[in-house]
């Protein structure tokens, strides 16, 4: 199957836990610079496509083909090293360090310095470490405990900490999760603008309809671990098999255009 | 044929044993998070109480009403010991609370000495089985039959009360979170102490019902807690059908072990328990922990390398210490010099859990290869003692490397079980394979040379390496490899998607930590002269813990301060009384309820808050101020 | 307040260690209401929430629930006086079936407040009831987040804390979230609800206040709220 502009392909994915089928026969596509947003009910198996591609669960089935490269299989780390960046549902951060050290951190092992125990950290690539967090708008917080921040920050750190190894793919689970509003747009359009300038491709995954209305250039719906709806936000958000099992009658997110207005 | 269903009877009724205080130690884990050292002591507390009562009261009912009381007194016991102390340190680092159930342990084995005296005492036959029941031609004690019914009858009733009444509910619910059982308009206090009576009572029960079959005596404590942590950790945690398997399990491993593998029996119980672990992370019948769920607001201040003034204290410090010999005699050397020696070993220790966060309760193995490695080098092979010294820690190095790859597949509280094991699996070999490390009566005449002869030129030499050891693991602290451990201790997940493989971190963090023991003790074979199993031994193990915990686990080099103060108090105890492990448990139960955060971490929060409060005008965060880059070493 | 309060809260100033994190926070609900507690993240609704159940250890200031001090009270105690508290992330016994978590919150009978069974529970989560003896892990994040409700439910309280209950949830699952809620209302069950979302809030609730770094910055009725613009966007970041 040749695949040239595609950055990660997936092909018929499927993991079942005790009996549940959580995902089946999953397959889509990323190209590179392209944002796609992978929505669906609590429990539709999303996060569990996202530890698949990423290596965190292995997969009953399918394939993981990135950029030409069959990752299926490989550990996270691995996966990792060949250019995938990740941001958590519930964030994980090192919270004994401060927002710097966090940074320098995934810098010490893209640059391999992993084993290196006589050198001081405090001067490690800090330069570097400073420029990621001022890539997302941190430059201010770096010597900040990172136990001391806020929610919406630590959503940051970690988007800074997925791209310190310049990655080529973002996965993103419920990136605004727990943001206001303005937090939301705010951070999803320095995801655009990062992934439109460096090429990175975007996957995630999110509740709030307006977010993935407004930020996704496609969307994949998935209910009971199956896709049942691929395409455009117009063409999802008509779509009523997704209203029926997702979006509901927008009593609570209809108001998508106002909120921005 | 028959001798061995026989010896299968009687491992049995030592499982319904085994498993009575198993059980008790998962419920108080469970529910309360509680490691609960003083299990044992509970154990022993009910043999001693119930010989007792069985030697006043008469007849079978003040038989079998004397072992109930026992139980029921004892319990009342735990109770009060967990309104009085357990109560005030919930909030405490779980390895925390170990060291107060440790000093409880402590002060109980002075304790019964002084009531009951040292000696073994032989209590009574049960009354209604004290014959015996041919099968197969052999003489079954009607007793044993009697506990082998007991287990599953125990067992079946645990399982009611878990899942048939409110309680039971109430228990297993807050076993996975209590705080949310608090907001639902639970008493979340009166369950906990519940709890521990209920857990205490299963302890004493299981020890008053030893007293037909065994001897009492005060040693019966460690015996059996170390049993039932092998126990509990196979079965998983929790578990009560586990604790109920395992025990089997193990008893029957004793009972067959000494007919199969005279040799080898003590160790068997340890390699199958590390089989299990390898095989089955969280035990047979275990579920992996849930992650423990963080305090919110709790921040943590940063670790940050010395600032010019603390590294000018530090030299001043070590300076003072040079300066010992020129006032001090040679008692008080030979002092120095151990208390040196023990720096380096829990400061090891406190590399290994402070910043990789993986807690080794056999961390004495390494400790004691190192010392093995010196006598081997300087008797067998007559090495001169530089090379000695130089050489001999590798024996703690290679220990480290074998037992720390497996160790490090694990976290947590079977980390810490897996540990115990390995060392325990070193003890035995020390102790048994009598041609080549002499057995209990150790290797002896391992003397210094001329250069570091004498307590002076001794005390100099351990101060040098001691200084040296600390310095070098600082500096791994601060270094990227410090970092990247520290990053798999605070999360793994982030570590693994950012490129960092773990295990194989932490497994070098292992290995860092066994190579530093082993130095300690190859100084301490030198110190001592000869080198014994107990240099491998549980109590060791145990004494670096508590070094650790002391000095404040939080902390980047508390260990220091922790061992100075635990082996200073502890031999100037045992040189000024006889009931030292009474006091110094006493000591320890104190300074946990005064200092949680142990005795650096307590001065740090004091030493912060007071230039928070003299910064004030100025407003400066106090994060700020503590990661100011200022040149580091 | 024209109606009868249910808590009165004043001056609450709360602490975690050394940082202080709520600054004279006041606010009321009356019977039979629903009280929305607007703010972004981090703002200090769920501290507000944890401090008035005493779930935050270093708090001071008044909070009378039906006109009785209870800032001393420890959390059981509270809630046993009909306090219910939903807490952020779901927090379900996983290990126990749905039953089990029921029994857990289950509480006596109060007489100033609606009795709440099983049976009718499942009335009002139709979901729950066809899943009695499933354990609680092997539900959807959406049931978790109704058995959560049921089961402070079950300790009949004539106020609940819900905290942050549309967070994470699909738009439809959302939707039965408020008429759940609306429901309770009905049966009398007054309300204080923390919120980001505005629209869900607008939908149940009667009243608002808006929190900003540990204060209160502003409060009315919804339809005051609605009037004001300039007071969303500084405070909501909308």
């Amino acid at each position: 199957m040749s695949e040239a502009p595609r950055l990660l392909f997936v092909e018929g994915l499927n993991k079942s836990y005790g009996g549940v089928h959580a995902v089946r026969n999953v397959s889509f596509s990323v190209a590179p610079g392209e944002i796609l947003a992978l929505i669906g009910p609590n429990g539709a198996g999303k996060t569990t496509c996202f530890n698949m591609l990423n290596g965190q669960t292995p997969a009953d089935s399918g394939r993981v083909v990135l950029r030409g490269q069959d990752i299926s299989g490989k550990q996270p780390r691995e996966v990792w090293r060949l250019g995938v960046g990740r941001t958590f549902q519930i964030t994980a951060t090192y919270a004994s360090m401060t927002v710097r050290e966090n940074v320098q951190v995934a810098l010490i092992s893209f640059q391999s310095k992993l084993y290196s125990m006589l050198n001081a950290t405090q001067r490690f690539a800090s330069d570097e470490a400073d420029r990621l967090l001022g890539l997302v708008g941190m430059e201010g917080y770096a010597a900040r405990p990172c136990g001391e921040l806020a929610y919406g920050d630590l959503k940051r750190l970690e988007l800074a900490l997925a791209l310190a190894n310049d990655p080529k793919l973002l996965l993103m689970d419920e990136p605004t999760a727990g943001m206001a509003p303005r937090e939301r747009v705010e951070l999803m359009r320095m995801t655009a603008q990062i992934a439109r300038e460096k090429e990175i491709g975007v996957l995630f995954t999110e509740h709030d309809m307006d977010v993935v209305f407004e930020h996704a250039d496609r969307i994949i719906v998935l209910n009971r671990g199956s896709i049942i709806s691929e395409g455009s936000p117009d063409q999802v958000r008509n779509d009523p098999q997704v209203k029926a099992v997702y979006l509901g009658d927008g009593l609570v997110f209809g108001q998508h255009a106002e909120a921005h207005a | 044929m028959g001798f061995y269903f026989v010896q299968f009877l009687t491992g049995l009724a030592s499982a319904s044993a085994l498993f009575l205080v198993a059980s008790g130690l998962s419920i108080i884990f469970g529910v309360t998070r509680i490691v609960n050292f003083a299990h044992g002591a509970f154990y022993m507390l009910g043999a001693y109480i119930a010989f007792t009562l069985t030697e006043r009261l008469s007849g079978a009912f003040g038989f079998w009403g004397g072992i109930l009381i026992a139980a029921l007194a004892v319990a009342v016991i735990g109770v009060i010991v967990e309104m009085l102390l357990l109560r005030r340190i919930y909030s405490s680092p779980e390895l925390f609370q170990l060291l107060a159930t440790f000093g409880l342990t402590l002060m109980v084995e002075d304790l019964v000495v002084l009531i009951w005296g040292p000696d073994d005492l032989l209590g009574r036959r049960a009354p209604g089985f004290r014959g015996a029941v041919e099968m197969f031609g052999q003489n079954v004690p009607s007793y044993d039959l009697f506990m082998i019914v007991l287990g599953p009858v125990v067992l079946g009733i645990l399982w009611l009360l878990f899942h048939r009444t409110r309680w039971g509910i109430l228990v297993r619910a807050a076993t996975q979170d209590r705080d949310m059982v608090a907001a639902l308009g639970v008493n979340q206090k009166w369950l906990f102490t519940s709890v521990f009576g209920a857990g205490v009572f299963l302890a004493a029960l299981g020890g008053a019902l030893q007293i037909p079959r065994d001897a009492v005596h005060h040693a019966l404590d460690l015996r059996i807690i170390v049993e039932v942590f092998v126990v509990v950790v196979i079965g998983g945690l929790g578990s009560i059908t586990g604790a109920f398997v395992a025990a089997v399990l193990v008893a029957e491993l004793n009972a067959f072990g000494i007919l199969i593998l005279p040799k080898v029996s003590i160790v068997l119980v340890f390699l199958v328990m590390a089989v299990v672990l390898i095989v089955r992370p969280y035990g047979l019948f275990g579920k992996p922990e849930a992650v423990a769920r963080k305090t919110p607001g709790l921040s943590v201040r940063p670790w940050a390398p010395f600032t010019r003034n603390e590294r000018i204290a530090c030299l001043v410090g070590v300076a003072l210490a040079a300066l010992l010999p020129l006032v001090a005699g040679n008692y008080a050397l030979t002092v120095g010099a151990e208390i040196a020696i023990f720096v380096i070993f829990a400061a090891s220790l406190h590399f290994l859990m402070s910043v990789g966060g993986l807690a080794s309760f056999g961390h004495a193995a390494y400790f004691g290869l190192g010392a093995y490695g010196v006598a081997f080098l300087a008797k067998l092979a007559g090495l001169p003692m530089i090379l000695c010294l130089a050489l001999g820690p590798l024996l703690g190095l290679a220990g480290a490397a074998i037992f720390g790859f497996f160790a490090v597949q694990l976290s947590g509280v079977y980390f810490a079980m897996l540990t115990l094991a390995f060392a325990q699996i070193v003890w035995s070999i020390a102790f048994q394979w009598v041609p080549v490390t002499g057995g209990d009566n150790g290797i002896l005449g391992i003397w210094p040379e001329q250069w570091a002869a004498g307590p002076a030129r001794f005390y100099w030499l351990s101060l040098g390496i001691a200084v040296a050891v600390v310095s070098i693991l600082r500096i791994i602290v601060f270094s990227p490899f410090g970092y990247a451990l520290r990053g798999t201790r605070d999360s793994l997940l982030r570590s693994e998607s950012i490129g960092i493989d773990a295990k194989r971190i932490q497994w070098t963090a292992f290995v860092i930590a066994g190579t530093a023991a082993g130095i300690g003790g190859s100084l301490f074979a030198y110190l001592k002269g000869s080198v014994f199993p107990d240099n491998i031994g549980i109590g060791l193990s145990v004494d670096a813990l508590v070094m650790v915990l002391l000095g404040g686990v939080e902390t980047v080099s508390g260990a220091v301060i922790g061992a100075i103060v635990f082996k200073a108090l502890s031999i100037w105890l045992v040189s000024q009384t006889d009931w030292s492990k009474l006091i110094l448990g006493g000591v320890i139960v104190l300074i946990v309820v005064a200092f949680p955060k142990g005795i650096v971490g307590m001065i740090e929060t004091w030493r912060h808050s007071w230039r928070a409060r003299s910064d004030a005008p100025s407003a400066k965060p106090a994060g700020l101020a503590a990661s100011q880059p200022e040149g580091a070493e | 307040m024209k109606l009868e309060a249910k808590l009165e809260v004043s001056g609450l100033n709360s602490f975690y260690g050394q940082a202080h994190i709520l600054y004279d926070v006041a606010l009321g609900v009356g019977a039979g209401e629903v009280v929305a507690l607007l703010g972004r993240n981090g703002a200090g609704k769920s501290t507000t929430f944890r401090s008035i159940v005493g779930l935050v250890a270093q708090r001071e200031g008044q909070i009378l629930f039906e006109g009785q001090e209870v800032a001393r009270e420890p959390t059981y105690a509270i809630v046993r006086k009909g306090l219910g508290y939903v807490p952020e992330e779901r927090r379900i016994f996983t290990d126990l079936t749905v039953e089990e978590n029921l029994e857990v919150g289950r509480q006596p009978r109060r007489d100033n407040a609606a009795y709440w069974t099983t049976e009718k529970l499942f009335t009002l989560f139709p979901n729950l009831g066809e899943m009695r003896n499933r354990p609680g892990g092997r539900m959807s994040g959406g049931e978790q987040q109704m058995l959560t409700i049921a089961r402070t439910l079950m300790g009949n309280p004539s106020l609940v804390l819900l905290d942050e209950p549309s967070e994470g949830l699909s738009p439809k699952i959302v939707e039965q979230m408020a008429n759940a809620i609306l429901t309770m209302k009905k049966e009398g069950v007054s309300i204080l609800l923390s919120e980001q979302n505005l629209h869900f809030a607008r939908l149940i609730s009667d009243r608002a206040y808006i929190m900003e770094r540990g204060r209160i910055r502003f409060s009315g009725t919804m339809a005051e709220l609605e009037a004001r613009p300039d007071v969303r966007d500084q405070y909501l970041a909308v």
